[in-house]
């Protein structure tokens, strides 16, 4: 009880100090806290130190977590292990240093009240936590992803675990092929994912909405995907896909092989976009993987394949007609809100074959051919009055015909009187 | 000369009918069509008291849809109702209180914030006002 | 006519404003007859064109906005939702074009007939830059609706205004509006096409018209020569004004046919972003010059190949505008074959680079 009373005085006092400085800038810091000033004078600061690093912006200095007395400007004493100095840390040790503070919610939620404190607890239980306990100093800690020197929130651009540059922090291990050699894994996923559908948008689009790997493998509790989960993985995302896929009878034929769900057709770091050619009897469809010319299976993949071509050819003859009505300048406003509707529906005919169900694929897609075929009889109509814009130009004729020929005969008869 | 009035007569009655066909498309072609503004900025959509409690739909505003609800405190939201996924139209889910597209199950809050699913971007928001008990909604596109 | 010269109005008018002229012209004005008359209605068929001009532009900027997000919508607007819009809009475009070409044709008519020799030179030369301005009034016109082909085919043009000597950047800039073609230079070009050149157009025109009224209708040397008994004239009021209007309905019926049966495209709507169309081309009466700058090679002796295309087409306009005043010194050229050839070989070009241009 009473430690625990010491503990939160040091707490508060620790929080007043925190405070205070957190007002300070790097350069008041630099006279005030003599780790600074000593190691910025001699130009031996830390690689990579970043002035307004998260710790710095909160007030933690150099002695939050390693130690000693900054008070003093006499290195023995204030570099001494009387003073707690514990210098560069161990690997091994590291977690338990930043756990000191990130483990402790009542100290942690001071900054932030919705702040996670089970950081450390749930890295123990990653392959890297895992590894680390072995005694294997080579596997990712905490600054191996955060940085020592120069922790940022993950909010922050500059941050190594922004979203966007995740998959580049964790490549810095993962792309070391020597390194990974050891635990006989590939050193290519970067590459496979930088083309992904993901990796391009979340890299080139920087559309930090995109997974990263930290949305599939998680955070701090780093594990490959079981083979049971990847369908809920993908699912957090894409859950039209796994509801269907769940409770359709592939799932059912797939556990029974031991496949991974969505995995075996979609591949995992190298996701592409998907497509019609995926489906069906043709070389590209992933359903020869397994289905062979005239088993069952095959004919659903085939008539699934043919209805959405019928649907596409369909969606493609009426945008091109929707093209000329605009091109043409008449009224495309109709035609256009028609084909939204039915993208729509080719959208979701598209997710229905996950259902592995021509019925079901057939009922979607079925209202959407009807929307386009509407869509183009709208177009036809329009282009009809396009090219019979010319009622009128029958009544024009006769009355400039009549008014002509007279002028002719009146021409002709003035001519006459005179000749 | 009976010839000569003859022709004048032809002439007239020619004349006369020239003359109204090009007068008769002048005169359609001032008439205003019933939108005159080539562009959409504000669209009326019918009366609040009409607007039933926690429900929405979705009208036309020019070229885009736009989804208008009114939740259930009988506040008015108006959003862009293309998800921003892919396109799809979405839908506003009474049980849930919340905007929703079928296609991949994006989902959005009320105010047009996309809450979970693949869209990456919020809907694009609409001025909704009620004026004697008109709902008019306006773009906020300058 | 003579009884509209006795009526009442006449008279108070003439009391009071001395319509001595008018009375001449309604009375005298005469129109020889012989081989070339027809070339006599090509000037009044152009004019007829410029009036439908006017008027169906009138008629159209009730609903046209200018603006970089209002512009293809207005026209929009004009040809889906207003009743006759297509109409009107199809005119003013077809109009425009026959108007060009008729006015090329009177002013070839001109030249071969040697109608532009003393005393016409000024009717010639007003007459030149009526059609100056009217290709002026075609360039603008053409960005108006701010469609892609719109967009890209002023990109091109103004840059080609660039390639002007010393001055050239400044007044591509002056003509955008800015550095690029925006919708500040929609704006300009618009103000150009609505006040600015209908301005100053009307008041050449009016010259010209005044000048061909005050010295009536030029005779071609051979019919000078006739003997006074062997020269055919027809009066002007009503022979002559009458056929001219038959021929003006003619015309008239042939741009309504066009107007229907050839619509012009409303096309997509212009995206400075976009990568340009496929097959930009100007309008064909700038089809030749284009055509020819194409050609040139990059560089003719110290200057650039397109500066000197243009200045070349600038020395030609302007001898071709002088061209009343030119005095060949020799005797030993018959002053006139040397025209003509001149003129068959401009003909010569201008046709055959125009088809040159359309069939690349």
């Amino acid at each position: 009880m009473k430690q625990k009373k010491i503990f939160q005085f040091i707490i508060a006092a620790c929080f007043i100090i925190f405070n205070t400085s957190a007002a300070q800038n790097f350069d008041d810091l630099k006279e005030d806290d003599n780790c600074v000033s000593c190691h910025s004078d001699m130009e031996i600061m830390p690689e990579g130190f970043l002035p307004d690093n998260i710790h710095m912006q909160k007030g933690l200095s150099c002695s939050g977590c390693h130690g000693g007395d900054p008070a003093t400007d006499d290195m023995e004493i204030s570099m001494s292990e009387d003073n707690g100095f514990i210098g560069v840390p161990d690997r091994a040790d590291i977690p338990g240093m930043c756990g000191k503070c990130h483990s402790n919610i009542e100290f942690m939620r001071t900054f932030r009240p919705q702040i996670q404190t089970d950081q450390v607890s749930q890295y123990f239980t990653s392959m890297h936590g895992i590894k680390l306990k072995e005694g294997d100093e080579n596997v990712a800690e905490c600054a191996s992803c955060h940085t020592a020197h120069s922790i940022l929130p993950a909010k922050d651009p500059r941050s190594t675990i922004y979203p966007v540059n995740i998959p580049e922090t964790c490549n810095k291990c993962h792309g070391d092929q020597e390194l990974m050699s050891n635990y006989n894994i590939e050193a290519t996923q970067y590459k496979e994912y930088s083309k992904s559908v993901h990796g391009i948008a979340l890299l080139e689009n920087k559309d930090a909405g995109a997974p990263a790997c930290n949305d599939c493998h998680g955070n701090h509790g780093a594990m490959p995907p079981e083979i049971t989960s990847i369908s809920h993985v993908c699912g957090t995302c894409h859950v039209n896909n796994m509801n269907l896929f769940e409770s359709s009878d592939m799932a059912k034929g797939f556990s029974q092989l031991d496949y991974h769900a969505c995995e075996q057709c979609h591949g995992y770091h190298n996701i592409q976009e998907p497509g019609d050619f995926m489906i069906g009897d043709n070389e590209e469809s992933v359903c020869t993987d397994c289905h062979f010319e005239d088993d069952e299976g095959m004919q659903v993949a085939v008539s699934i394949k043919n209805i959405l071509t019928d649907f596409v050819s369909v969606y493609d003859t009426a945008e091109a007609k929707l093209h000329t009505v605009q091109v043409k300048g008449m009224n495309d406003l109709e035609i256009e809100y028609l084909l939204k509707e039915a993208r729509q529906k080719l959208i979701e005919s598209r997710t229905a074959i996950h259902s592995f169900d021509p019925a079901k694929v057939k009922e979607i897609s079925k209202a959407g051919v009807e929307l386009t075929q509407k869509a183009i009889k709208d177009a036809d109509s329009e282009m009809d009055e396009y090219y019979t814009r010319r009622e009128g130009f029958i009544f024009a004729s006769v009355a400039l015909l009549v008014f002509g020929i007279a002028i002719f005969l009146r021409i002709r008869l003035i001519s006459k009187d005179k000749g | 000369m009976n010839r000569r009035k003859f022709i004048n007569g032809i002439m007239g009655i020619g004349g006369l009918g020239t003359l109204g066909a090009a007068v008769y498309p002048v005169l359609e072609y001032l008439v205003p069509p019933e939108s005159a503004e080539p562009n959409v900025s504000s669209l009326k959509i019918g009366k609040f008291s009409d607007f039933e409690m926690n429900s929405s739909k979705i009208v036309k505003f020019g070229r885009i849809p736009v989804i208008v609800v009114k939740d259930e405190k009988g506040m008015m939201h108006a959003l862009a109702a293309t998800c921003t996924h892919l396109d799809c139209i979405v839908q506003y889910r009474k049980d849930a209180k919340q905007i929703y597209c079928a296609c991949h199950n994006g989902v959005y809050d009320i105010k047009g914030r996309n809450l979970s699913g693949p869209p990456p971007k919020p809907l694009e928001q609409y001025a909704v006002k009620i004026i004697d008990d008109e709902i008019i909604i306006k773009s906020q596109k300058s | 006519m003579n009884s509209f010269l006795d009526s009442k109005t006449f008279n108070w008018l003439d009391s009071r404003y001395n319509l001595d002229p008018i009375k001449k012209l309604i009375l005298h004005k005469k129109v020889p007859v012989h081989k070339h008359t027809i070339w006599y209605y090509m000037g009044g068929v152009t004019l007829f064109l410029f009036m439908i001009q006017v008027f169906t532009g009138i008629l159209l900027l009730m609903y046209y906005q200018p603006g970089e997000s209002s512009a293809f919508e207005s026209v929009r607007l004009i040809v889906t939702k207003v009743k006759f819009g297509w109409l009107i809009r199809n005119l003013h475009s077809w109009s425009a074009n026959l108007m060009i070409f008729f006015a090329f044709v009177h002013m070839f008519s001109v030249f071969f007939t040697k109608a532009y020799e003393k005393p016409r030179e000024l009717t010639w030369v007003s007459g030149f830059l009526l059609l100056v301005l009217g290709m002026a009034f075609g360039f603008s016109g053409y960005l108006l609706p701010w469609n892609e082909l719109a967009f890209f085919a002023t990109k091109v043009g103004t840059d080609i205004v660039g390639a002007v000597p010393f001055v050239g950047e400044e007044l591509k800039l002056v003509l955008r509006g800015g550095q690029d073609v925006t919708g500040a230079t929609l704006s300009r070009f618009f103000g150009i096409h609505a006040a600015i050149l209908p301005a100053i157009f009307t008041l050449i025109l009016i010259f010209h018209l005044l000048m061909v009224q005050r010295q009536g209708m030029s005779e071609p040397e051979f019919f000078k020569k006739l003997p006074e008994n062997k020269k055919k004239y027809i009066s002007f009021l009503p022979d002559f004004a009458l056929r001219d209007f038959l021929l003006w309905l003619i015309v008239f019926y042939f741009l309504i046919f066009l107007a229907l049966f050839f619509q012009w495209d409303l096309g997509l709507k212009a995206d400075a972003l976009a990568p340009a169309p496929q097959g930009i081309k100007p309008e064909w009466y700038f089809m030749f010059m284009f055509q020819s700058l194409k050609l040139l090679p990059p560089h003719i002796w110290f200057i650039e190949g397109e500066t000197f295309g243009v200045l070349f087409f600038t020395f030609a306009g302007l001898v071709w505008m002088l061209v009343p005043f030119i005095k060949l010194k020799s005797e030993k050229f018959q002053k006139r074959n040397v025209i003509i050839i001149t003129g068959i070989v401009v003909v010569a070009f201008i046709v055959g680079m125009t088809i040159y241009g359309y069939l690349e």
